[in-house]
């Protein structure tokens, strides 16, 4: 061995590092300015007559429009219509879905039933049961609120029993080695357990909900967003009709926002 | 109270585990089971903790269980079984739940398994902030809170680095010298069955049989031990080596 380190060594070649592996990372200021950067380039567009008005309106029309809309009382009209169909038939779709995942992820009975069951209606884009909920429930809210109330209780299904099937065999018999009663065991241990799936099935779920719900709205509704939206578009008022869609984008938004929160609240022990 | 397993046998499916198991555990007493990985150690410590129905045999305990035994038999797991969206503190509390304590009683036998455990000041955190040797310790909190008759571990050390698995070992030798409990210890590490144990059950291969029960008393020198141990268990751990592990 050699111990003389300082001693003139043949060329060294130094090592050099490669696996830095793949690092993306979020840079919010960039997003900020590729927003702002294509709705200016957009607005400079509108305004020298390159995209014709009747093609895509002005972002600056657009607000306009939408500023209008939020202080004549149109806008409460509509998004309250909206919101409670949404928050009705959400909550119902999603809080039976909760107790069929869970039933499906710990009872053999129900997954037996049960499985074939969402599979087969799952793949079935669930707008298409609209004129079926009609004959059902009636032209009014009652079709509308099942179409949501159906449409989200599969995503949450699947989501719920799948997170339950995630719960590890080990805890559960622990509870069961610490003498907890079966209710218990859901409640402590299969509930929680689940909760990262089921608050993921939140989010998915929504997107889902507002897909139908303003698909329903223009089939038939006088008020709501979706109705609002269809209605400017045969009037060719097309800044007003982006105004609706700009609406449910906030709306989106706030409900992704409001889901992270609530993630962040329920999952801090992660 | 004395555990007795009269001629356990048990199959998992077509899998012969164990067969003809029989021992009886007495109060006080630490007992070693030991043998090659797959020979159904922790098949026979579920069964004996009622987690398990055996294909044939039978478990009975006799004798009245310690005052303040609200879980007759607790198992320690190797893998902890704690519940990460639980605190500390809440996962000791979990095993007290169902037995409608009084808040005093309650807060009693949690201030004091926490003190033992030395998790006092670590009772408000997270599973996942804590190291291994701290999250076992939880779990040892956590059965001694139910002050149990016999405490049933499988393997407790196995997941933690060899250091710690040291420093638990020392901890726990004070525990079941100082608490009195009776334990069931299942080990693949020789050292702590020779170093923790009054008494070491020595399983063949699968399917697991008593093959040899040694008595270790206090004035034994532990690596003569260690090695005795080695010594039966050596052909057995070779043979189960070379066998396949899942035959399906
Ligand atoms: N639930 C089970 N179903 C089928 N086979 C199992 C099950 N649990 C354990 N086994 C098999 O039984 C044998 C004994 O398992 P186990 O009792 O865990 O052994 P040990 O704890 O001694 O390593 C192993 O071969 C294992 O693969
Ligand atoms: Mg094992």
């Amino acid at each position: 061995m050699r111990d003389d380190l300082t001693a003139p060594v043949v060329a060294a070649h130094p090592v050099g590092m490669r696996a830095s592996g793949f690092q993306p990372r979020f840079i919010g200021v960039l997003g900020l300015v590729s927003f702002v950067g294509i709705i200016a380039a957009i607005e400079v567009l509108a305004r020298s007559g390159t995209i014709g008005p009747l093609s895509f309106p002005a972002p600056s029309a657009i607000g306009q429009a939408l500023y209008q809309l939020a202080i004549s009382e149109q806008l409460a009209k509509h998004l309250g219509a909206s919101l409670s169909r949404l928050a009705v038939g959400w909550s119902a779709g999603v809080t039976a879905g909760i107790i069929a995942g869970i039933a499906i992820g710990t009872w053999t009975g129900a997954r037996s039933i049960g499985l074939p069951w969402v599979a087969a209606i799952s793949s079935i884009p669930k707008i298409a049961l609209l004129p079926m909920f009609i004959i059902w429930f009636g032209i009014g809210e009652g079709s509308k609120i099942a179409t949501i109330a159906f449409g989200t209780f599969f995503p949450t299904v699947v989501n719920t029993y799948g997170g339950v099937d995630d719960v590890s065999r080990t805890l559960i018999r622990m509870g069961q080695s610490f003498g907890l009663s079966k209710w218990a065991i859901l409640r402590k241990i299969v509930f929680p357990g689940a909760l990262p799936a089921i608050l993921s099935a939140f989010r998915i779920s929504a997107t889902v909900g507002i897909i139908l719900l303003v698909a329903a709205e223009m089939v038939s509704a006088e008020y709501g967003i979706g109705a609002y939206v269809l209605q400017q578009q045969s009037l060719f008022q097309l800044d007003r009709l982006m105004a609706g869609v700009v609406v449910l984008m906030i709306l989106g938004l706030m409900i992704y926002g409001l889901i992270a929160l609530l993630e962040r609240w329920l999952l801090r022990w992660r | 109270m004395q555990l007795q397993l009269r001629d356990i046998g048990h199959a998992y499916g077509a899998l012969p585990v164990l067969d003809g198991v029989s021992m009886t555990v007495e109060a006080g007493e630490i007992l070693g089971i030991i043998g090659p990985s797959g020979c159904g150690k922790s098949t026979l410590l579920a069964i004996a903790g009622g987690l398990l129905k055996p294909s044939r045999g039978s478990v009975s305990t006799t004798g009245v269980p310690p005052a303040g035994c609200l879980n007759a038999l607790t198992y320690v797991f190797q893998d902890f079984a704690l519940l990460p969206w639980r605190t500390v503190e809440g996962n000791v509390r979990l095993g007290l739940e169902p037995h409608g304590l009084s808040a005093a009683d309650m807060r009693g036998r949690v201030e004091l398994v926490l003190a033992q455990t030395k998790l006092g000041d670590f009772r408000a955190a997270f599973p996942r902030q804590l190291s291994g040797g701290m999250r076992q310790r939880v779990g040892i909190a956590r059965a001694l809170a139910v002050r149990p008759a016999v405490l049933l571990m499988d393997e407790p050390l196995s997941a933690l680095d060899a250091q710690t698995r040291l420093l638990l070992m020392d901890e726990f030798a004070t525990l079941f010298a100082t608490s009195n409990t009776t334990v069931i210890y299942v080990t693949h590490n020789l050292s702590e069955a020779a170093r923790l144990c009054h008494r070491v059950i020595a399983l063949s291969r699968r399917p697991g049989r008593v093959k040899e029960i040694v008595g270790i008393g206090e004035a034994d020198d532990i690596s003569l031990v260690e090695a005795l141990l080695w010594s039966i268990i050596r052909d057995e751990a070779a043979a189960a080596d070379r066998e396949l592990i899942d035959a399906r």
